[in-house]
This record gives C-alpha cells, sequence and structure tokens, in this order.
C-alpha cells in the first residue's frame, strides 16, 4: 500500500464484512512525543480468541474466495519498518479494536495519505447502512467527522447524493489543510 | 473537539432539489468496484474517486456505486462489475481512471459494451 489513507480503507473494509454498523477511526498525530497512532474500531462479528492469534498471518483468511488474508499482515509489516507497534483486540461477538502506531519522523514511515478520499469512498458506498466517526488529532488542534450527525442535520436529503458527496468532500480537505 | 458540519444546507438542498432524487427513483445501473485489499493496493480507491467525481459533475441521479471485497483474481485488478438494470452484468479488469470514465460514458450511458476491457459478461454475481 502506498500510504496509510489505504491501509484504513482496507481494514474498515475488514470491519465492513464482519457486519459492522458503527466503524470510528482515529489518527493521532503527537509530534512532540513522535509518534502517529492509528485506531479503528468496529461492533462488527468480533474473532474468539484462539483465531486472533492467526489473523496478521498472511496465510490466514475466513474469505471463501482465496484463501490469502494480506490486509492485516500488512498494517502490521508497515508498522515495523517504522519502529512501530500493532495491536488487535477483539471479542467474539462485540467487536474489534485495531492500533497501529509509528514513529512520526521515520524514514520508513508511510505517508498519511489522502484522508478525505478514503472517508468519501466508504460515505458515498457504505454510508447509509454503516455510521461512521472519524477523529483527527494533530498536537492540540482537531477535529471530528461523524456521520450519524450528519445524517441529522442533512434530514431528508440521503448521505450518497453526489452533491452532498461533493460537500463532504470539500469539507474534509478543508478541515484537513487547517491541522 | 471541533464536529465537522455540513453548513450551507439550503444551498445543497436546492442543488438536489434541482435533479431527481436517488432514493425516490430507481435505479438504472449498479457499479461495484472490487475494495479487496489487492484491489486497494492496485488502485481501486482512484478508480471509485473518479466514477463519485464523474457522476457528480454529470449529475447522474440513477446510478449506484458501491463496493465489494475481494474477487479473487489479484493480477487483473482493479476490477468493477456493472449492472444495467434487465441486462447480465458485465466484469470488466485492469482499470484504470481513464478507462472507468469510458465505462461510465459508453457503457452506462449510452449502453455500448467496450469489449477491449471485459473479463466476463453475465457471470456469478459479486456478493
Ligand atoms: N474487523 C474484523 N472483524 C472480524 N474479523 C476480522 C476483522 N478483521 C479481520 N478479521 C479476520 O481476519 C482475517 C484476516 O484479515 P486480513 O485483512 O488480513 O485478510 P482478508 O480480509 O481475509 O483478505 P484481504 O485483506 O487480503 O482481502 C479475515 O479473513 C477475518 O476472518
Ligand atoms: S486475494 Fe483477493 S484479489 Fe487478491
Ligand atoms: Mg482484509
Amino acid at each position: 500500500m502506498r500510504d496509510l489513507s489505504l491501509h484504513v480503507l482496507d481494514i474498515v473494509e475488514n470491519s465492513i464484512a464482519a457486519g459492522a454498523k458503527n466503524i470510528k477511526i482515529i489518527i493521532n498525530e503527537n509530534i512532540e512525543k513522535d509518534v502517529l497512532t492509528l485506531t479503528i474500531q468496529d461492533n462488527g462479528k468480533g474473532i474468539d480468541k484462539k483465531t486472533l492469534d492467526k489473523v496478521i498471518d498472511p496465510f490466514y483468511s475466513t474469505k471463501k474466495i482465496r484463501r490469502i488474508g494480506l490486509g492485516l499482515s500488512m498494517l502490521a509489516q508497515a508498522t515495523k519498518e517504522a519502529d512501530g507497534s500493532f495491536n488487535i483486540e477483539s471479542q467474539k461477538g462485540k467487536g474489534t479494536a485495531i492500533t497501529a502506531t509509528f514513529v512520526y519522523s521515520h524514514i520508513d514511515r508511510k505517508p498519511i495519505g489522502d484522508m478525505a478520499e478514503t472517508l468519501i469512498t466508504l460515505v458515498a458506498t457504505q454510508g447509509l447502512n454503516v455510521d461512521f466517526i472519524y477523529e483527527h488529532h494533530k498536537n492540540s488542534h482537531g477535529f471530528i467527522f461523524d456521520t450519524k450527525s450528519i445524517k441529522q442535520e442533512l434530514k431528508d436529503l440521503p448521505l450518497n447524493d453526489p452533491e452532498v458527496i461533493n460537500h463532504l468532500r470539500r469539507n474534509l480537505n478543508e478541515e484537513l489543510e487547517k491541522l | 473537539m471541533r464536529k465537522l458540519k455540513i453548513g450551507d444546507l439550503e444551498k445543497i438542498r436546492e442543488k438536489v432539489r434541482r435533479t431527481a432524487n436517488l432514493r425516490q427513483g430507481k435505479a438504472r445501473a449498479k457499479i461495484t468496484v472490487h475494495m479487496g485489499t489487492c484491489g486497494i493496493a492496485a488502485g481501486a480507491r482512484d478508480i471509485l474517486s473518479t466514477l463519485l467525481k464523474e457522476i457528480g459533475k454529470k449529475k447522474l441521479k440513477d446510478i449506484i456505486v458501491t463496493t465489494s471485497g475481494c474477487a479473487g483474481l489479484c493480477s487483473r485488478e482493479p476490477m468493477a462489475t456493472v449492472e444495467i438494470t434487465g441486462k447480465p452484468p458485465v466484469k470488466y479488469v485492469d482499470l484504470t481512471a481513464e478507462k472507468i470514465k469510458k465505462i461510465l460514458n459508453i457503457h452506462i450511458i449510452k449502453g455500448n459494451i467496450i469489449n477491449d476491457y471485459v473479463l466476463a459478461i453475465g457471470s456469478e454475481r459479486t456478493h
């Protein structure tokens, strides 16, 4: 994967495949401590204890069509390359939380990439069925993007209408630029 | 922390009102972009963004864009399946932004399949 925003899209696809209805993505750029943290939490079907140790093995997958699973192992690898850490916690029936950390200034730390486009992709294709919260912190600044409250604001307008999507893309890019 | 607000809602509402509504009207076509890990690594998100932007520009309201997981054909990603109501699904492979624009204009809007990009027609559905 070229950058972290593509990893996020990929990891969130796992959550959607696990039937999650609420997905929270948090990016925290702590430049003082030189740490970048990425967290993805979902309320999907979860993973049992026995399986949890196996999921970052590239040869473990519950996919039926092709029995390799690269997504988690690739993110784990990306954290290793930047002297970070990878952690996955899950409870069967409750959900899954993935935390990836990176040394912020590490030369091999992948760039964050285009988070606006990742979020727009998710909202436009899954936004009617799944709610997303995105938090982005950078030092003492930050913002929250919450599709539940956006839907309330929109009332009868569908979240995936092309005009709404264009508008949200613009808003997200503005917020990200301010950070 | 500050929550992102839509703002400008009336302007958007007005714009939406001027065109038909996605939910009310029946969709005429569905495009499914395969978003498995291989697809994403090969550029599936750019394919999807290009589609969304073109659909936004052209104000097309009767087209559903959705995603599906791994299609089991890593080397032919990015892939997308086009389903026009009443017609068999068409699976396109090795996509680029330029190709998906052509598929939108020529296949989805005008109804002519672009055979050069096709892997299969009428194969099993992707979900
Ligand atoms: N959020 C999640 N909730 C429940 N199960 C999960 C979740 N994330 C991963 N898994 C399980 O872990 C396995 C491995 O995930 P991984 O992303 O590495 O590969 P994959 O999704 O199977 O395939 P690929 O990512 O290559 O398309 C999945 O098949 C699934 O069983
Ligand atoms: S493993 Fe699914 S397309 Fe490659
Ligand atoms: Mg995966």
